[in-house]
């Protein structure tokens, strides 16, 4: 067992989830190619999206890969950065919008 | 910028890059070897299927020091092709019409100061000549300017690097402002009719990547460019052809300088593709050196991986010969094969 639960060269090792369960590795590995195959949305605009929900997730193996496949696919520094943000912006958003129902519930019970 | 050459790098010796190649910085990397890949592909040893492409190197001299180059091109490399040596290759294709396509590379080919001559000596001969042209010599110098014009005259096709389609990654790899000169060249082309529909005038681009990373679809970063272009430039080209960068010369001291040079060489032996591995350039091209020596590929020309066997140098040419020989290759090779393949005509699958 490593001594950390997060090592780089793991993300070499995503293909071996099969290896404990052959059937549910395979089907989840051929919808994922499915999925980030060119379609109605191009695979480099999915390659940004993957990029920002890897960032809202804060999954470190999807922000290598994704860091990689969307600067790969023609994305600049900057646009990976304003993705980056609107997974920010949606994270933050989802605590603040939650403020109301502080106000609400302070409301309800304030003289 | 200075060329490794300039600045007495030990990667500009062609042993030193073979080394590190071969066996890493450390001297215990070790990959799987290119040679066994092929052997499982069925493809080793690795044969030409048939000449037909003459490509010429016709010397390193470049008005570009592009930080990827694997030529080691600059201004400051005289190497440059006598038009003897010119006049040889001229001999050979004349004697061998299987060699229908002939492509002109460098440094910048226009440099050489018989380009012209040796351009219009190969149309009489009724060839198919490709240029490839930085685009940026077009605006170096006043002599250059007609060169649209030229290339029209002798309907040359014209295979032009443009890294990205924007001004930031491209002056990264090839120098500042060449993003502006390379947009203004290619205006000039398209207005002698170069890559526009109807006039049969070819312009194709080439990406490579600005990085230690490999190339995407080609086909979808054509579509890209395309629209890129047409819509902030109003430029118009044929076809994009996706190259991946070989670890070699200033890509492999990049690679090095980098700390990313372990890590590329997995990615592509990881990309390892056998149908790639089928198609790959070697097996219908040959390469002439600056000094008329032959080679395999201007890969394995620029690491002074010479032929085996009798026919060695422009002066000793012999198809039959070449099209039996052994292709010579190295983990370098792990280049052409990673994912949809790479070739001067960018992929291969
Ligand atoms: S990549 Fe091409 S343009 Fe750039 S330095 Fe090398 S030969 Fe010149
Ligand atoms: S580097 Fe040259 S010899 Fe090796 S596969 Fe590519 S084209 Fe062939």
């Amino acid at each position: 067992m490593n001594n950390q639960y997060y090592n780089p060269e793991d993300l070499k090792k995503f293909g071996n989830i099969s290896d404990f369960q052959k059937n549910l590795g395979e089907k989840f590995f051929a919808y994922y190619g499915e999925v980030f195959k060119d379609s109605e949305l191009s695979a480099r605009e999915k390659s940004l999206i993957a990029l920002a929900v890897a960032h809202a997730v804060q999954c470190p193996y999807c922000i290598d890969a994704y860091s990689s496949d969307a600067f790969e696919k023609g994305w600049s520094e900057g646009q990976m950065m304003e993705a980056v943000h609107v997974a920010c912006a949606i994270r933050g958003g989802a605590s603040l919008v939650h403020g109301v129902q502080m106000m609400n519930k302070v409301k309800e019970i304030a003289m | 910028m200075k060329s490794l050459k300039a600045q007495h790098s030990f990667l500009a010796e062609a042993h030193q890059q073979l080394e590190i190649i071969e066996h890493g910085q450390s001297g215990d990397f070790a990959l799987v070897p290119f040679q066994q890949k092929l052997e499982q592909s069925g493809l080793y040893p690795l044969t030409p299927t048939q000449v037909e492409i003459f490509q010429v190197n016709i010397g390193k001299m470049c008005n570009q020091t592009c930080r990827h180059c694997h030529v080691d091109a600059g201004p400051d490399r005289n190497e440059i092709m006598t038009r003897e040596t010119m006049q040889q290759c001229i001999n050979v294709l004349q004697k061998n019409p299987q060699l229908k396509v002939v492509d002109l590379t460098g440094g910048a080919p226009e440099m050489n100061p018989n380009f012209r001559w040796f351009v219009e000596a190969l149309k009489k001969l009724h060839k198919q000549v490709i240029v490839r042209c930085n685009l940026t010599i077009i605006l170096a110098n006043k002599k250059y300017y007609d060169l649209p014009e030229f290339y029209k005259m002798h309907d040359i096709e014209v295979v032009s690097s443009l890294p990205f389609y924007t001004q930031d990654r491209t002056d990264r790899q090839r120098g500042n402002g060449v993003f502006d000169d390379s947009i203004k060249a290619l205006q000039m082309l398209n207005k002698v009719g170069y890559g526009m529909e109807g006039t049969g005038l070819i312009l194709n681009l080439v990406y490579n990547p600005a990085g230690a990373f490999l190339p995407p679809s080609q086909l979808s970063l054509q579509k890209e460019y395309k629209l890129s272009l047409i819509r902030q430039y109003g430029i118009e080209f044929n076809n994009l052809f996706a190259i991946t960068n070989l670890p070699i010369s200033r890509f492999l001291d990049y690679l090095l300088q980098s700390g990313n040079y372990e890590s590329y060489m997995e990615k592509l032996v990881n990309a390892y593709n056998p149908v790639a591995a089928a198609n790959v350039m070697c097996r219908n091209t040959i390469s002439i050196g600056w000094d008329g020596y032959l080679y395999d590929c201007d890969f394995n020309q620029m690491l002074e991986l010479k032929l085996s066997g009798e026919s060695k140098h422009i002066k000793d040419f012999d198809i039959a010969a070449l099209n039996k020989r052994n292709i010579i290759i190295g983990q370098h090779c792990y280049g052409c094969t990673a994912g949809a393949g790479s070739s001067c005509g960018g992929s291969v699958t």
